[in-house]
Protein backbone atom coordinates (compact mmCIF):
# COMPACT_ATOMS: atom_id res chain seq x y z
CA UNK A 1 0.00 0.00 0.00
CA UNK A 2 1.54 3.34 -1.03
CA UNK A 3 1.82 6.38 0.87
CA UNK A 4 -0.68 8.44 1.31
CA UNK A 5 -1.15 11.87 2.49
CA UNK A 6 -3.29 14.80 2.78
CA UNK A 7 -1.30 16.98 0.92
CA UNK A 8 2.01 16.99 -1.18
CA UNK A 9 3.90 19.80 -1.63
CA UNK A 10 6.41 19.88 -4.35
CA UNK A 11 9.44 22.61 -3.82
CA UNK A 12 10.52 23.91 -0.41
CA UNK A 13 10.78 27.86 -1.69
CA UNK A 14 8.54 30.40 0.08
CA UNK A 15 5.64 29.41 -2.04
CA UNK A 16 5.66 25.81 -0.88
CA UNK A 17 6.91 26.91 2.52
CA UNK A 18 3.86 28.91 3.29
CA UNK A 19 0.97 26.42 1.92
CA UNK A 20 2.68 23.55 3.93
CA UNK A 21 3.17 25.45 7.20
CA UNK A 22 -0.43 26.71 7.28
CA UNK A 23 -2.05 23.13 5.83
CA UNK A 24 0.09 22.02 9.00
CA UNK A 25 -0.62 24.24 11.41
CA UNK A 26 -4.58 23.19 10.61
CA UNK A 27 -3.24 19.53 11.17
CA UNK A 28 -3.22 18.10 7.93
CA UNK A 29 -0.33 15.12 6.50
CA UNK A 30 1.48 17.06 4.91
CA UNK A 31 4.84 16.28 3.09
CA UNK A 32 7.71 18.69 1.23
CA UNK A 33 9.78 17.60 -1.80
CA UNK A 34 12.61 19.42 -2.46
CA UNK A 35 15.45 18.19 -4.98
CA UNK A 36 18.46 20.19 -3.30
CA UNK A 37 20.37 18.79 -0.22
CA UNK A 38 18.39 21.30 2.12
CA UNK A 39 15.70 23.77 1.34
CA UNK A 40 17.50 26.87 -0.41
CA UNK A 41 19.93 24.45 -1.69
CA UNK A 42 18.51 25.45 -4.71
CA UNK A 43 16.74 28.64 -4.29
CA UNK A 44 17.83 32.16 -5.83
CA UNK A 45 16.51 35.52 -4.88
CA UNK A 46 18.47 38.79 -5.29
CA UNK A 47 18.03 39.13 -1.80
CA UNK A 48 14.57 41.40 -0.81
CA UNK A 49 11.61 39.44 1.41
CA UNK A 50 8.79 41.45 2.54
CA UNK A 51 7.51 41.56 6.23
CA UNK A 52 3.63 41.67 6.33
CA UNK A 53 3.09 38.54 4.18
CA UNK A 54 5.28 36.52 6.04
CA UNK A 55 3.89 37.95 9.62
CA UNK A 56 0.84 36.67 8.29
CA UNK A 57 2.23 33.39 8.85
CA UNK A 58 4.45 34.03 11.97
CA UNK A 59 4.28 36.67 14.02
CA UNK A 60 7.28 38.75 14.81
CA UNK A 61 9.39 36.47 12.25
CA UNK A 62 11.95 38.47 13.02
CA UNK A 63 12.96 37.97 16.15
CA UNK A 64 14.19 34.24 15.09
CA UNK A 65 14.43 33.93 10.98
CA UNK A 66 17.92 34.15 10.22
CA UNK A 67 17.45 37.62 8.11
CA UNK A 68 20.58 39.91 6.73
CA UNK A 69 19.70 43.62 7.36
CA UNK A 70 16.40 45.49 7.36
CA UNK A 71 16.24 47.82 4.37
CA UNK A 72 16.09 51.49 5.61
CA UNK A 73 16.54 52.99 2.33
CA UNK A 74 15.72 52.11 -1.60
CA UNK A 75 18.07 53.67 -4.03
CA UNK A 76 17.23 54.36 -7.85
CA UNK A 77 19.71 54.89 -10.33
CA UNK A 78 18.86 55.79 -13.81
CA UNK A 79 22.88 54.73 -15.25
CA UNK A 80 24.36 55.54 -17.98
CA UNK A 81 28.02 54.72 -19.24
CA UNK A 82 29.90 57.00 -17.24
CA UNK A 83 27.44 59.12 -15.14
CA UNK A 84 24.42 57.90 -13.00
CA UNK A 85 20.78 59.91 -12.02
CA UNK A 86 19.81 58.98 -8.83
CA UNK A 87 17.10 58.78 -6.69
CA UNK A 88 15.23 57.24 -3.50
CA UNK A 89 14.01 56.91 -0.74
CA UNK A 90 15.46 56.63 3.41
CA UNK A 91 13.06 56.17 6.15
CA UNK A 92 13.56 55.84 9.97
CA UNK A 93 10.16 54.42 10.12
CA UNK A 94 11.98 51.13 8.32
CA UNK A 95 14.60 50.78 11.10
CA UNK A 96 12.34 50.12 13.09
CA UNK A 97 9.95 47.19 14.32
CA UNK A 98 7.62 45.75 12.46
CA UNK A 99 10.35 46.58 9.35
CA UNK A 100 9.14 46.82 5.79
CA UNK A 101 11.68 44.31 4.38
CA UNK A 102 14.94 42.69 4.70
CA UNK A 103 17.56 41.41 2.58
CA UNK A 104 18.13 37.61 3.20
CA UNK A 105 20.28 34.39 2.06
CA UNK A 106 17.49 31.92 0.81
CA UNK A 107 19.99 29.08 1.82
CA UNK A 108 19.74 30.16 5.33
CA UNK A 109 16.36 31.41 5.29
CA UNK A 110 14.70 29.00 3.42
CA UNK A 111 15.92 26.23 5.86
CA UNK A 112 15.24 27.99 8.97
CA UNK A 113 10.84 28.28 7.35
CA UNK A 114 11.48 24.66 6.84
CA UNK A 115 11.76 23.95 10.21
CA UNK A 116 8.82 26.00 11.51
CA UNK A 117 7.04 23.68 9.24
CA UNK A 118 8.37 20.47 10.38
CA UNK A 119 7.73 21.98 13.81
CA UNK A 120 3.98 22.89 12.70
CA UNK A 121 4.02 19.23 11.89
CA UNK A 122 5.26 18.62 8.02
CA UNK A 123 7.49 16.30 7.00
CA UNK A 124 10.22 17.57 4.46
CA UNK A 125 11.98 14.93 2.24
CA UNK A 126 15.35 16.29 0.39
CA UNK A 127 17.15 15.38 -2.19
CA UNK A 128 14.37 14.19 -4.40
CA UNK A 129 13.21 15.56 -7.65
CA UNK A 130 9.83 15.10 -9.28
CA UNK A 131 9.48 13.62 -12.21
CA UNK A 132 5.88 14.12 -13.22
CA UNK A 133 2.15 14.14 -11.40
CA UNK A 134 0.48 10.85 -11.22
CA UNK A 135 -2.88 11.14 -12.75
CA UNK A 136 -5.70 8.97 -13.01
CA UNK A 137 -9.03 10.01 -14.99
CA UNK A 138 -7.68 13.13 -15.52
CA UNK A 139 -7.76 13.79 -11.82
CA UNK A 140 -3.79 14.42 -9.94
CA UNK A 141 -3.33 11.71 -7.23
CA UNK A 142 0.22 11.82 -6.26
CA UNK A 143 3.89 12.15 -7.57
CA UNK A 144 6.88 10.18 -9.09
CA UNK A 145 9.57 10.81 -7.61
CA UNK A 146 13.24 10.07 -8.72
CA UNK A 147 13.58 7.60 -5.64
CA UNK A 148 13.02 4.02 -6.15
CA UNK A 149 9.30 2.73 -5.20
CA UNK A 150 9.43 6.82 -4.87
CA UNK A 151 5.51 7.14 -6.03
CA UNK A 152 3.64 9.13 -3.37
CA UNK A 153 -0.03 9.97 -2.89
CA UNK A 154 -2.11 12.79 -1.59
CA UNK A 155 -5.80 14.50 -1.96
CA UNK A 156 -4.00 17.60 -3.64
CA UNK A 157 -0.96 18.43 -4.83
CA UNK A 158 0.50 21.91 -4.57
CA UNK A 159 2.82 22.48 -7.69
CA UNK A 160 5.23 24.81 -5.79
CA UNK A 161 8.18 24.26 -7.88
CA UNK A 162 9.53 27.48 -9.42
CA UNK A 163 10.03 29.44 -12.25
CA UNK A 164 10.97 26.47 -15.31
CA UNK A 165 7.14 24.87 -13.70
CA UNK A 166 7.80 21.88 -15.62
CA UNK A 167 5.03 19.83 -14.06
CA UNK A 168 2.24 22.34 -14.60
CA UNK A 169 3.65 22.79 -18.67
CA UNK A 170 3.53 18.75 -18.07
CA UNK A 171 -0.15 19.01 -17.44
CA UNK A 172 -0.97 21.00 -19.65
CA UNK A 173 -1.46 23.90 -17.73
CA UNK A 174 0.78 26.05 -19.56
CA UNK A 175 2.96 25.89 -23.01
CA UNK A 176 6.75 26.33 -22.61
CA UNK A 177 7.65 29.54 -21.45
CA UNK A 178 8.40 32.41 -24.16
CA UNK A 179 12.20 33.45 -23.94
CA UNK A 180 10.35 37.13 -24.12
CA UNK A 181 8.05 35.70 -20.69
CA UNK A 182 11.23 34.86 -18.71
CA UNK A 183 14.63 37.28 -17.93
CA UNK A 184 17.98 36.02 -17.11
CA UNK A 185 19.28 37.15 -14.10
CA UNK A 186 23.10 36.48 -12.79
CA UNK A 187 24.53 37.72 -9.34
CA UNK A 188 27.48 37.25 -7.05
CA UNK A 189 28.05 37.43 -3.35
CA UNK A 190 30.71 39.28 -2.55
CA UNK A 191 32.15 39.39 1.17
CA UNK A 192 32.82 42.47 2.83
CA UNK A 193 33.38 43.31 6.40
CA UNK A 194 30.07 45.16 8.01
CA UNK A 195 31.77 48.66 9.21
CA UNK A 196 33.06 48.59 5.13
CA UNK A 197 29.64 48.01 4.16
CA UNK A 198 27.81 50.71 6.68
CA UNK A 199 30.40 52.98 5.88
CA UNK A 200 30.10 52.79 1.83
CA UNK A 201 26.45 52.51 1.76
CA UNK A 202 26.14 55.58 4.87
CA UNK A 203 24.12 53.12 7.41
CA UNK A 204 23.68 52.81 10.77
CA UNK A 205 25.29 49.66 12.05
CA UNK A 206 22.92 46.55 11.05
CA UNK A 207 21.09 48.69 8.78
CA UNK A 208 20.56 47.80 4.85
CA UNK A 209 19.98 49.56 1.65
CA UNK A 210 18.97 48.48 -1.89
CA UNK A 211 20.04 49.84 -5.04
CA UNK A 212 17.72 49.26 -8.52
CA UNK A 213 19.96 50.50 -11.85
CA UNK A 214 17.81 50.88 -14.81
CA UNK A 215 20.00 52.11 -17.85
CA UNK A 216 23.62 50.85 -18.99
CA UNK A 217 23.95 48.26 -16.51
CA UNK A 218 21.90 45.79 -18.88
CA UNK A 219 22.99 48.00 -21.88
CA UNK A 220 19.96 49.32 -22.31
CA UNK A 221 18.07 45.70 -22.53
CA UNK A 222 14.78 45.50 -20.65
CA UNK A 223 16.08 44.60 -17.22
CA UNK A 224 17.13 45.87 -14.29
CA UNK A 225 20.96 45.27 -12.17
CA UNK A 226 20.96 45.97 -8.61
CA UNK A 227 23.55 46.26 -5.82
CA UNK A 228 21.98 44.76 -2.23
CA UNK A 229 23.23 45.00 1.19
CA UNK A 230 23.82 41.88 3.47
CA UNK A 231 25.46 41.56 7.07
CA UNK A 232 29.18 40.57 6.29
CA UNK A 233 28.71 40.39 2.21
CA UNK A 234 26.89 42.71 -0.66
CA UNK A 235 24.92 41.06 -3.42
CA UNK A 236 25.59 42.61 -7.29
CA UNK A 237 23.85 41.07 -10.25
CA UNK A 238 22.18 42.08 -13.62
CA UNK A 239 18.93 40.55 -15.48
CA UNK A 240 17.62 41.26 -18.83
CA UNK A 241 14.96 39.53 -21.24
CA UNK A 242 16.49 36.45 -21.98
CA UNK A 243 14.51 36.57 -25.63
CA UNK A 244 17.07 40.41 -26.05
CA UNK A 245 20.10 38.72 -23.89
CA UNK A 246 20.17 35.83 -26.70
CA UNK A 247 19.31 38.64 -29.58
CA UNK A 248 22.23 41.02 -28.20
CA UNK A 249 24.24 38.08 -28.29
CA UNK A 250 25.84 38.78 -24.79
CA UNK A 251 27.70 36.42 -22.43
CA UNK A 252 25.43 37.22 -18.85
CA UNK A 253 28.68 36.88 -17.24
CA UNK A 254 30.74 39.37 -18.93
CA UNK A 255 27.41 41.59 -18.12
CA UNK A 256 28.20 40.95 -14.43
CA UNK A 257 31.97 41.78 -14.65
CA UNK A 258 31.11 44.86 -16.56
CA UNK A 259 28.59 46.21 -13.96
CA UNK A 260 31.23 45.21 -11.24
CA UNK A 261 33.93 47.80 -13.24
CA UNK A 262 31.07 50.69 -14.12
CA UNK A 263 32.88 53.74 -12.43
CA UNK A 264 29.63 54.26 -10.47
CA UNK A 265 29.35 50.98 -8.89
CA UNK A 266 33.31 50.19 -8.95
CA UNK A 267 33.86 52.25 -5.74
CA UNK A 268 30.77 50.13 -3.93
CA UNK A 269 32.38 46.65 -4.69
CA UNK A 270 36.30 47.57 -4.16
CA UNK A 271 38.32 44.95 -2.56
CA UNK A 272 35.50 42.76 -2.36
CA UNK A 273 36.03 38.87 -2.44
CA UNK A 274 33.26 36.95 -4.59
CA UNK A 275 31.86 33.76 -2.83
CA UNK A 276 29.35 32.38 -4.60
CA UNK A 277 28.05 32.44 -8.23
CA UNK A 278 24.06 32.02 -9.39
CA UNK A 279 22.00 32.50 -12.57
CA UNK A 280 18.38 32.22 -12.06
CA UNK A 281 15.03 33.16 -14.42
CA UNK A 282 12.76 35.37 -13.56
CA UNK A 283 9.11 35.11 -14.72
CA UNK A 284 8.27 38.44 -16.06
CA UNK A 285 5.13 37.47 -18.19
CA UNK A 286 3.20 38.81 -15.47
CA UNK A 287 -1.15 38.81 -15.17
CA UNK A 288 -1.05 37.86 -19.61
CA UNK A 289 1.60 34.95 -18.93
CA UNK A 290 -0.65 33.19 -15.57
CA UNK A 291 -0.90 29.59 -16.42
CA UNK A 292 -4.05 27.88 -15.77
CA UNK A 293 -3.59 27.29 -11.88
CA UNK A 294 -6.50 24.90 -10.78
CA UNK A 295 -7.21 21.44 -11.52
CA UNK A 296 -8.91 17.99 -10.10
CA UNK A 297 -6.09 17.79 -6.95
CA UNK A 298 -3.43 20.17 -7.71
CA UNK A 299 -2.76 23.78 -7.63
CA UNK A 300 -0.04 26.10 -8.87
CA UNK A 301 1.76 28.18 -6.55
CA UNK A 302 4.64 31.01 -6.48
CA UNK A 303 7.00 31.48 -9.69
CA UNK A 304 5.58 28.45 -11.00
CA UNK A 305 2.45 30.63 -11.96
CA UNK A 306 4.76 33.70 -13.61
CA UNK A 307 3.67 35.84 -10.18
CA UNK A 308 5.92 37.81 -10.17
CA UNK A 309 5.59 41.90 -10.31
CA UNK A 310 9.01 43.00 -11.93
CA UNK A 311 8.20 46.67 -11.76
CA UNK A 312 8.40 47.06 -8.06
CA UNK A 313 10.90 43.47 -8.17
CA UNK A 314 8.17 41.81 -5.70
CA UNK A 315 7.84 38.18 -5.98
CA UNK A 316 8.58 35.67 -2.39
CA UNK A 317 5.70 38.15 -1.40
CA UNK A 318 3.23 37.55 -3.98
CA UNK A 319 4.65 33.94 -3.67
CA UNK A 320 3.83 33.33 0.33
CA UNK A 321 0.75 35.07 -0.39
CA UNK A 322 -0.64 32.46 -3.19
CA UNK A 323 0.40 30.03 -0.78
CA UNK A 324 -1.30 30.73 2.00
CA UNK A 325 -4.48 31.16 -0.22
CA UNK A 326 -4.06 27.89 -1.93
CA UNK A 327 -3.76 26.04 1.50
CA UNK A 328 -7.23 28.17 2.84
CA UNK A 329 -8.57 26.59 -0.60
CA UNK A 330 -7.40 23.33 0.43
CA UNK A 331 -8.46 23.31 4.27
CA UNK A 332 -11.75 24.34 3.16
CA UNK A 333 -12.15 21.98 0.30
CA UNK A 334 -11.21 19.73 3.36
CA UNK A 335 -14.44 20.88 4.78
CA UNK A 336 -16.63 19.60 1.68
CA UNK A 337 -14.65 16.29 1.51
CA UNK A 338 -13.68 17.27 -2.44
CA UNK A 339 -10.98 17.93 -3.95
CA UNK A 340 -11.75 18.53 -7.51
CA UNK A 341 -10.90 21.76 -9.61
CA UNK A 342 -14.21 23.35 -8.98
CA UNK A 343 -14.08 22.96 -5.00
CA UNK A 344 -10.11 23.91 -5.40
CA UNK A 345 -11.00 26.87 -7.71
CA UNK A 346 -11.53 28.79 -4.34
CA UNK A 347 -8.04 29.63 -4.50
CA UNK A 348 -7.94 31.38 -7.67
CA UNK A 349 -11.23 33.95 -6.08
CA UNK A 350 -9.07 34.68 -3.28
CA UNK A 351 -6.07 35.42 -5.71
CA UNK A 352 -8.08 37.20 -7.75
CA UNK A 353 -9.22 39.55 -4.47
CA UNK A 354 -5.85 40.02 -3.57
CA UNK A 355 -3.05 42.69 -4.06
CA UNK A 356 -1.56 39.87 -6.00
CA UNK A 357 -3.56 40.15 -8.97
CA UNK A 358 -4.59 43.33 -8.69
CA UNK A 359 -0.92 44.45 -8.92
CA UNK A 360 0.21 41.99 -11.95
CA UNK A 361 -3.41 43.47 -13.75
CA UNK A 362 -2.33 47.07 -12.81
CA UNK A 363 1.06 46.33 -14.62
CA UNK A 364 0.00 44.07 -16.86
CA UNK A 365 1.04 45.97 -20.11
CA UNK A 366 4.93 46.98 -18.87
CA UNK A 367 6.51 44.08 -20.22
CA UNK A 368 5.38 44.35 -23.72
CA UNK A 369 5.56 47.98 -23.68
CA UNK A 370 9.05 48.18 -22.50
CA UNK A 371 10.18 45.37 -24.92
CA UNK A 372 8.84 47.18 -28.37
CA UNK A 373 10.03 50.89 -27.28
CA UNK A 374 13.77 50.42 -26.49
CA UNK A 375 13.65 54.35 -26.27
CA UNK A 376 12.56 54.15 -22.28
CA UNK A 377 16.02 52.35 -21.68
CA UNK A 378 18.55 53.18 -23.99
CA UNK A 379 17.07 56.79 -24.82
CA UNK A 380 15.07 58.45 -22.23
CA UNK A 381 17.70 57.27 -19.35
CA UNK A 382 20.76 58.87 -21.16
CA UNK A 383 18.80 61.70 -21.97
CA UNK A 384 18.36 61.88 -18.20
CA UNK A 385 22.10 62.21 -17.29
CA UNK A 386 22.75 64.70 -20.15
CA UNK A 387 20.03 67.29 -18.93
CA UNK A 388 21.30 67.20 -15.29
CA UNK A 389 25.04 66.86 -16.65
CA UNK A 390 24.03 70.26 -19.01
CA UNK A 391 22.18 72.19 -16.47
CA UNK A 392 24.65 71.56 -13.74
CA UNK A 393 28.41 72.03 -15.80
CA UNK A 394 29.16 76.21 -15.74
CA UNK A 395 31.13 76.15 -19.27
CA UNK A 396 29.70 79.88 -20.32
CA UNK A 397 26.58 78.21 -22.65
CA UNK A 398 23.18 80.13 -21.55
CA UNK A 399 20.84 78.26 -19.82
CA UNK A 400 18.17 78.24 -23.02
CA UNK A 401 21.09 77.36 -25.17
CA UNK A 402 21.55 74.15 -22.96
CA UNK A 403 18.12 73.08 -22.83
CA UNK A 404 17.60 73.36 -26.32
CA UNK A 405 20.80 70.51 -26.62
CA UNK A 406 18.59 68.94 -23.61
CA UNK A 407 15.35 68.67 -25.59
CA UNK A 408 17.10 67.30 -28.46
CA UNK A 409 18.63 64.95 -27.06
CA UNK A 410 15.46 63.69 -25.63
CA UNK A 411 13.30 63.57 -29.27
CA UNK A 412 16.84 61.49 -30.76
CA UNK A 413 15.33 62.97 -34.02
CA UNK A 414 12.12 62.68 -33.53
CA UNK A 415 9.04 64.64 -33.12
CA UNK A 416 7.86 66.07 -30.02
CA UNK A 417 4.57 64.12 -30.92
CA UNK A 418 6.23 60.91 -30.58
CA UNK A 419 7.84 61.82 -27.19
CA UNK A 420 4.57 62.98 -26.30
CA UNK A 421 2.65 59.93 -27.44
CA UNK A 422 5.78 57.34 -25.24
CA UNK A 423 4.90 59.18 -21.81
CA UNK A 424 1.34 58.79 -22.54
CA UNK A 425 1.86 55.09 -23.07
CA UNK A 426 4.55 54.88 -20.11
CA UNK A 427 1.86 56.60 -18.10
CA UNK A 428 -1.20 54.59 -19.38
CA UNK A 429 0.74 51.10 -18.86
CA UNK A 430 1.35 51.92 -15.25
CA UNK A 431 -1.71 54.11 -13.57
CA UNK B 1 28.66 31.31 -35.08
CA UNK B 2 29.22 35.07 -34.57
CA UNK B 3 31.25 36.15 -31.47
CA UNK B 4 29.88 38.07 -28.61
CA UNK B 5 28.94 41.41 -29.33
CA UNK B 6 30.32 44.53 -27.67
CA UNK B 7 29.01 47.25 -26.01
CA UNK B 8 31.12 46.14 -22.96
CA UNK B 9 32.99 49.11 -22.32
CA UNK B 10 34.27 48.19 -18.68
CA UNK B 11 35.02 44.82 -19.39
CA UNK B 12 38.47 44.60 -19.24
CA UNK B 13 40.14 41.23 -19.77
CA UNK B 14 38.18 37.91 -20.88
CA UNK B 15 36.09 36.56 -17.99
CA UNK B 16 36.77 33.13 -16.71
CA UNK B 17 33.75 31.23 -16.15
CA UNK B 18 35.80 28.47 -14.38
CA UNK B 19 36.86 31.29 -12.08
CA UNK B 20 33.24 31.60 -10.95
CA UNK B 21 31.80 27.94 -11.16
CA UNK B 22 34.68 27.03 -8.83
CA UNK B 23 32.95 29.46 -6.13
CA UNK B 24 30.29 27.29 -5.73
CA UNK B 25 29.54 23.77 -4.15
CA UNK B 26 28.64 21.01 -6.25
CA UNK B 27 27.84 17.53 -6.49
CA UNK B 28 27.68 16.48 -9.80
CA UNK B 29 25.50 12.97 -11.33
CA UNK B 30 26.87 10.18 -13.45
CA UNK B 31 24.55 11.33 -16.19
CA UNK B 32 23.63 14.40 -17.66
CA UNK B 33 20.12 15.91 -17.01
CA UNK B 34 21.23 18.11 -20.01
CA UNK B 35 20.58 16.05 -23.79
CA UNK B 36 21.02 17.73 -27.22
CA UNK B 37 18.19 16.18 -28.91
CA UNK B 38 19.87 15.48 -32.24
CA UNK B 39 22.81 17.11 -32.93
CA UNK B 40 22.67 17.66 -36.64
CA UNK B 41 20.46 20.26 -36.31
CA UNK B 42 22.87 22.01 -34.30
CA UNK B 43 25.63 21.02 -37.08
CA UNK B 44 22.87 22.25 -40.04
CA UNK B 45 20.01 24.16 -39.20
CA UNK B 46 21.68 26.57 -36.34
CA UNK B 47 23.92 29.33 -37.49
CA UNK B 48 23.91 30.98 -34.48
CA UNK B 49 24.53 28.28 -31.46
CA UNK B 50 23.26 31.02 -29.49
CA UNK B 51 22.92 28.82 -26.34
CA UNK B 52 27.09 28.51 -26.12
CA UNK B 53 27.06 32.47 -25.64
CA UNK B 54 23.86 32.50 -23.03
CA UNK B 55 23.82 30.04 -20.73
CA UNK B 56 25.03 31.39 -17.72
CA UNK B 57 27.39 28.73 -17.05
CA UNK B 58 28.95 28.18 -20.54
CA UNK B 59 27.74 24.22 -20.37
CA UNK B 60 27.18 24.21 -24.42
CA UNK B 61 30.50 24.31 -26.33
CA UNK B 62 30.70 23.71 -30.11
CA UNK B 63 33.71 21.63 -30.47
CA UNK B 64 34.50 19.35 -33.51
CA UNK B 65 31.42 19.39 -35.32
CA UNK B 66 29.17 19.17 -32.21
CA UNK B 67 27.41 21.09 -29.19
CA UNK B 68 29.20 19.40 -25.94
CA UNK B 69 27.01 19.66 -22.95
CA UNK B 70 29.27 20.33 -19.68
CA UNK B 71 26.42 19.07 -17.56
CA UNK B 72 28.41 19.58 -14.33
CA UNK B 73 28.70 22.90 -14.30
CA UNK B 74 25.02 23.94 -14.95
CA UNK B 75 23.22 26.48 -12.62
CA UNK B 76 19.70 24.77 -13.53
CA UNK B 77 18.19 27.88 -14.33
CA UNK B 78 16.63 26.74 -17.67
CA UNK B 79 17.30 29.59 -20.18
CA UNK B 80 18.77 26.78 -22.76
CA UNK B 81 15.75 24.72 -22.59
CA UNK B 82 13.05 28.48 -23.41
CA UNK B 83 15.85 29.93 -25.64
CA UNK B 84 17.52 27.56 -27.88
CA UNK B 85 15.70 28.54 -31.41
CA UNK B 86 15.15 25.38 -32.37
CA UNK B 87 14.05 23.35 -29.23
CA UNK B 88 16.64 21.31 -29.25
CA UNK B 89 17.20 20.99 -25.73
CA UNK B 90 15.98 17.69 -23.89
CA UNK B 91 15.96 19.38 -19.96
CA UNK B 92 15.15 18.09 -16.52
CA UNK B 93 16.80 18.89 -13.00
CA UNK B 94 19.17 16.56 -12.21
CA UNK B 95 18.23 13.88 -9.76
CA UNK B 96 17.80 14.53 -6.04
CA UNK B 97 21.13 15.85 -4.07
CA UNK B 98 22.89 15.86 -7.17
CA UNK B 99 23.84 19.52 -9.36
CA UNK B 100 24.26 22.72 -7.57
CA UNK B 101 23.84 23.09 -3.68
CA UNK B 102 23.87 27.22 -2.99
CA UNK B 103 24.88 28.12 0.23
CA UNK B 104 23.94 31.94 0.68
CA UNK B 105 21.08 33.88 -1.68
Amino acid sequence: MPEKFDAIVVGAGVAGLAAAYKLAKAGLSVVVIERGDYPGAKNVMGGVLYRAMLEELIPEFWKEAPLQRPVVEQRFWLMDEDSVVTTGYKGQSWAEEPYNCFTVFRGQFDQWFARKCTEAGALIINETTVESCIVENGKVVGIRTTRPDGDLYANVVVLADGVNSLLAKELGFHKEWQPQQVALAVMEVLKLPAQVIEERFNLESGMGTTIEIFGSGTLGMVGTSFIYTNKEHISVGVGALLSQMRERQIRPYDLLENLKNHPMVRPLVRKSEPVEYYAHLIPEGGYNAIPKMVGDGVVVVGDAAQLVNSIHREGSNLAMTSGKLAAEAILRAYEIGEFNERALSHYQEKLWDSFVISDLKKYKDTAELFENRPQYFNQYIPAANMALREMLTVDGTSKSDKQKLVAQKFLGGRSMYSMAKDIYRAWKAVK
Amino acid sequence: MSEPRQGLKYLDKEVNIDDKLYLNRWKPDQQSHLVIKDQSVCAEKCSEKSCTVFCPARVYEWRDGRIAVGYEGCLECGACRIACPHDNIEWCYPRGGHGVQFRLA
